[in-house]
């Protein structure tokens, strides 16, 4: 038993620990330096963005309609300088990407999701585009290069023109195709089991639940996966440098809709910026091209990214 | 429709048809003297022997064997766990859509095993609708909603027509009538089971299997429910799973009471039907005394 | 709605429970179309390792093993593959790029899993999005032009000066911070002495820390005037800033998979945040941190176009080992094979080697790739 002066003085001690505000010093310094690991994130951005846009006014800033519409050239001085070729292959490869990855990567999420008996089988394909999505993008451009440009395997070559926009645009869809899988396979997922029974119940069939029901409701979803998947095709350098892209002189230049020109040679806006980067250590002036080009194709990739953000976030708000 | 309606009245006039039947099939004498004629003319709507569920190795319903009737309530009731719903999924074989989901024993519809391989699942949800525990509209409108069956069927002409005269008949027209194209996430938690009624009888079924309508309703959209059933019962047979004792008692014509069979060795429970009989008698006068501890409130 | 076909009694046959031969075939159809999708993601597969191994043999039978170790490089063109040099580069830009994605990718998860309050979030997750959608071809142009000059090209020159700075300007942001908390706490109830001696030293060192490093800048930009040259250690920066968001992003998915109660817990037992977040929090996420760092060390290996543009080497390179010089990683000596003047058709067994270097790198990062999904797997399992 207490006595009542040892509880009168545990209580004020209790008290006076209670009220008494220690500054938690370590836990500040924690906290300091996580959020020193974000700003210096978020710093190296805005310095990116900065140090692109400041270096591309020579260009954008006095020359924009002449840069949209020019060509490659040899000179930075040139008046004819500009990305015309390259937004001719980046805009066709997008097309590309949307015609051929996107109706088989929903396809082969559908089919996985909602059709797939559980076995071996069906666990080894989705493992395997898990692995997909992990392979180095220039490995891409090794099979592209193999199947389309040489047509080692089916003699491809002959349909794609070897090097050519058409040869870049199925590479960098097979290499978007997992993407695809596994984005839309997550929003397939989503779907909630009452909308499926409730179509089963009043005797739908598999096909028509998944039409009425499972795409309508997980468009949204499948969208952003897509969108997400096209930005990433779009930006890609690498297998493109593999399928030849052009880094030199490109003689032709074909209006933006010219679709014979698909089986030509070709380049695209990432291998504009690669081959100015590139040449700018010769010739300073192609700095400003090479940013100039990188602010056209942010501008692209940017808003297909945040189309997609932009998307997903509201829909994620709508169905909480 | 003859005979519908000639119960509907009866039903209206005594206060409930003392259809009799025990879990064998075989016929006591009483209660068959006060109502001959539907006696009679009880056709069988389903009928289910040694049924089993089984979800992969898990035994979930052992050996059910009952009859339907043709325009009754049958409530299946029972604590949770018992299998009630699982029993209940297998009569529109919404069972082959779990996976590792397997029914063994014989199902017939109307003479017909509803397993036989040349049966389509599809059709025989069609024909035996269903009402699920939550309200489960589709994300479209009122009208898209009560259509939707009928156009995945193929039908493209008349759908005004049936689009009306369902949800007239699930008692929502009036409610509704002028704002079809409102979004149906958009009424009450009992309008939009109601509009999952009239849903569910806008592809012309047979029978109707409501799993647990109104659990997720207030008691006043519970009412509205409990008398649509007693309305529409005219026109089809209903299966109706519940928890409520008393809206077992209140709706039905016949009760099939299941519990769990606990299984202490292996630590499982699987699910087993007690006894079926007229739910008057279920309710004042079980056979098995499982039944009377479960409707007098001593577990469960 | 016909009643008749309700009420009547139906002479019922299993015939009459199916559904009309159209909708049957369609739904066949329907199902043997989307298997043919699914199979395509297969035969992907199949095709890369077909196109890779079949090359690559052409390589291992063919070439000098001779030409493949202990070269003075790697000189494709001269016949010379000298493993070692790329495989060296590769591992040190990969060092590199997780010294600087590491931390700031792991800090960044856990401020934002643990600390960020839902506004602060709602800003942040998508700025990192966006860099995580910035093209690496951006962020070589980056490497090369500015992290190069600006942070390669100082730091390399000053490694002392500029760690001390570091070090001061750490002890100022912590000080300044300290400093904030007391005078917030204390408003009010009278300043504390003590709080206002923080503070002012906080200041103070503040002070000391912008002259410094105006004098540093100052001295720097004049007296080293950087070359603006690749070099191993400034593509290793640019990978790792492109590798930030995957580390972020998949410790965070592993952090947000520990459930509440167990952070609640912690704090019921009188934890503070820091305690919960590096005791809890972190231990039983720590499967899926390693898995985003084994990502991420796949993602930095297989990476081109920064080390390509800001590596410092092109065509062939001689073997280093240093950082600070310039060399071709596995997939730079890739992309500068495939993007000389004779291109892809080379002479010899140069186009053969594209395909061994591309079978190494296929085979590093699907091992990787496996042991990373094996430890994913292991984050579902637990919770």
């Amino acid at each position: 038993m207490m006595s009542r002066l040892s509880d009168d003085r545990s209580r004020a001690a209790i008290a006076a620990s209670i009220e008494k505000r220690r500054v938690d010093t370590r836990g500040l310094l924690f906290r300091t330096l996580l959020q020193a690991c974000l700003l210096l994130t978020l710093a190296l951005l805005a310095v990116l963005i900065i140090s692109v846009v400041t270096n591309s006014t020579d260009q954008l800033g006095t020359r924009l309609g002449d840069f949209l519409s020019g060509t490659l050239r040899s000179q930075s001085g040139d008046d004819r300088l500009g990305v015309h070729q390259g937004i001719y292959g980046s805009l066709w490869i997008a097309v590309i990407v949307a015609v051929l990855a996107f109706p088989v990567g929903i396809g082969a999420a559908v089919y996985l999701e909602e059709y797939a008996p559980r076995n071996r089988f069906t666990e080894f394909v989705e493992v395997n585009i898990r692995n997909l999505a992990g392979v180095p993008s220039v490995v891409y451009g090794l099979l592209g290069l193999a199947l389309l440009v040489k047509g080692n395997l089916f003699g491809l070559d002959r349909l794609t023109g070897g090097s050519s926009t058409l040869s870049a645009g199925i590479t960098l869809a097979i290499l978007a195709l997992p993407i695809v899988v596994i984005t839309a396979g997550e929003a397939v997922r989503a779907v909630p089991v009452e909308l499926r029974e409730g179509a089963y119940g009043v005797g739908a069939t598999k096909w028509e639940m998944i039409r009425t029901q499972v795409l309508p409701y997980a468009a949204p979803g499948i969208l952003t996966g897509t969108l997400l998947s096209m930005a990433r095709a779009v930006g890609e350098a690498a297998p493109l440098i593999l399928v030849g892209a052009i880094s030199g002189r490109l003689g032709s230049d074909p209006g933006l809709l010219d679709l014979s020109a698909l089986t030509d040679q070709f380049t695209a806006l990432p291998i504009v910026i690669t081959t100015w980067t590139v040449q700018s250590g010769r010739d300073v002036g192609f700095t400003a091209a090479a940013a100039s080009a990188i602010v056209v194709l942010l501008v692209f990739v940017l808003l297909m990214n945040s189309a997609a953000i932009g998307l997903r976030n509201r829909f994620e708000k709508k169905r909480g | 429709m003859s005979d519908g309606t000639e119960t509907a009245i009866e039903h209206s006039a005594i206060e409930r048809p003392a259809v009799e039947r025990s879990a064998t099939g075989d016929n006591d004498a009483s209660p068959a003297e006060t109502m001959p004629s539907l006696a009679t003319e009880r056709d069988m709507v389903f009928r289910s022997r040694d049924v089993n569920v089984y979800y992969g190795s898990f035994r979930a319903v052992r050996d059910v064997s009952f009859d339907v009737y043709k325009n009754e309530i049958m409530a299946l009731i029972g604590p949770s766990g018992c299998g009630k719903t699982s029993v209940l999924r297998c009569y529109n074989r919404m069972n082959d859509l779990i996976r590792d989901a397997r029914v063994t024993g014989t199902i017939t519809y109307r003479g017909v095993d509803l397993y036989d391989e040349r049966v389509d699942a599809v059709e025989v949800r069609r024909r035996i609708g269903m009402v699920f525990q939550k309200p489960n509209p589709f994300p479209k409108s009122i009208y898209d909603n009560v259509a939707y069956g009928p156009r995945v069927a193929g039908q493209k002409k008349g759908l005004d027509d049936i689009v009306e005269s369902s949800l007239r008949k699930a008692a929502l027209w009036e409610e509704v009538s002028d704002r079809l194209n409102d979004s149906a996430l958009g009424l009450s938690g009992g309008q939009q089971q109601r509009l999952c009624i009239a849903r569910a009888i806008a592809v012309d079924p047979d029978v109707l299997l409501m799993d647990e309508p109104c659990s997720a309703l207030d008691p006043i959209a519970t009412a509205r429910i409990e008398d649509l059933m007693q309305e529409i019962k005219q026109d089809y047979t209903i299966m109706i799973v519940t928890h409520n004792m008393q809206q077992a008692a209140r709706v039905s014509d016949t009760t099939a009471f299941f519990t769990s069979d606990v299984h202490s060795e292996r630590d499982t429970r699987t699910g087993i039907l007690v006894e079926v009989d007229t739910t008057q008698k279920i309710f004042s006068n079980p056979s098995d005394e499982r039944t009377e501890n479960y409707v007098t409130g001593r577990f469960g | 709605m016909t009643d008749a076909s309700v009420a009547q009694p139906m002479a019922l046959t299993a015939d009459s429970l199916q559904i009309a031969p159209t909708r049957r075939r369609r739904e066949v159809i329907v199902r043997y179309c989307l298997l043919m999708a699914a199979l395509g993601t297969v035969v992907v597969s199949a095709l890369i390792v077909w196109s890779l191994v079949s090359e690559a043999w052409t390589f291992i039978t063919g070439v000098a093993w001779a030409d493949t170790w202990g070269q003075l490089g790697w000189f494709p063109r001269r016949g010379l593959y000298d493993i070692p040099t790329i495989v060296i580069a590769s591992i040190i830009v990969t060092a590199i790029a997780m010294l600087v994605a590491g931390p700031l990718g792991l800090g960044a998860a856990v401020y934002l899993s643990e600390y960020a309050n839902r506004r602060v979030r709602a800003w942040l997750k998508p700025a990192l999005e966006i860099l995580a959608g910035i093209p690496s071809v951006v962020l070589g142009f980056f490497a090369l032009t500015w992290i190069a000059p600006n942070l390669v090209g100082r730091i390399g020159k000053n490694t002392f000066l500029v760690i001390g700075v570091v070090i001061l300007a750490g002890y100022a942001v912590i000080a300044a911070g300290v400093a904030r908390n007391r005078i917030k706490h204390y408003r009010g109830s009278g300043a504390e002495p003590s709080s206002l001696i923080v503070a002012i030293g906080a200041i103070a060192v503040l002070i000391a820390i912008f002259a410094l490093v105006g004098a540093w800048l100052l001295n720097v930009w004049i007296e080293f005037a950087p070359a603006r040259a690749g070099s191993l250690a400034a593509a290793g920066i640019g990978v790792g800033v492109l590798t930030i968001p995957l580390v972020a992003s998949i410790s965070e998915d592993a952090m947000a998979a520990v459930p509440d109660s167990l952070r609640q817990a912690s704090a019921g037992l009188g934890a503070r945040r820091m305690t919960t977040a590096t005791t809890v929090v972190l231990p039983a996420a720590i499967s899926g941190i390693v898995a985003a760092f084994i990502v991420a060390v796949s993602r930095a290996i297989g990476e081109t176009m920064v080390v390509f543009l800001a590596g410092g080497a092109a065509d062939a390179a001689r073997f280093t080992d240093s950082p600070f010089e310039g060399s071709l990683t596995m997939t730079a000596a890739m992309a500068s094979l495939a993007s000389g003047t004779d291109s892809v058709v080379g002479e010899g067994l140069t186009f053969q080697s594209l395909y061994f270097v591309g079978l190494m790198l296929f085979a590093i990062t699907l091992g990787l790739n496996v042991v990373a999904a094996r430890f994913v797997a292991r984050v579902r399992e637990a919770y």
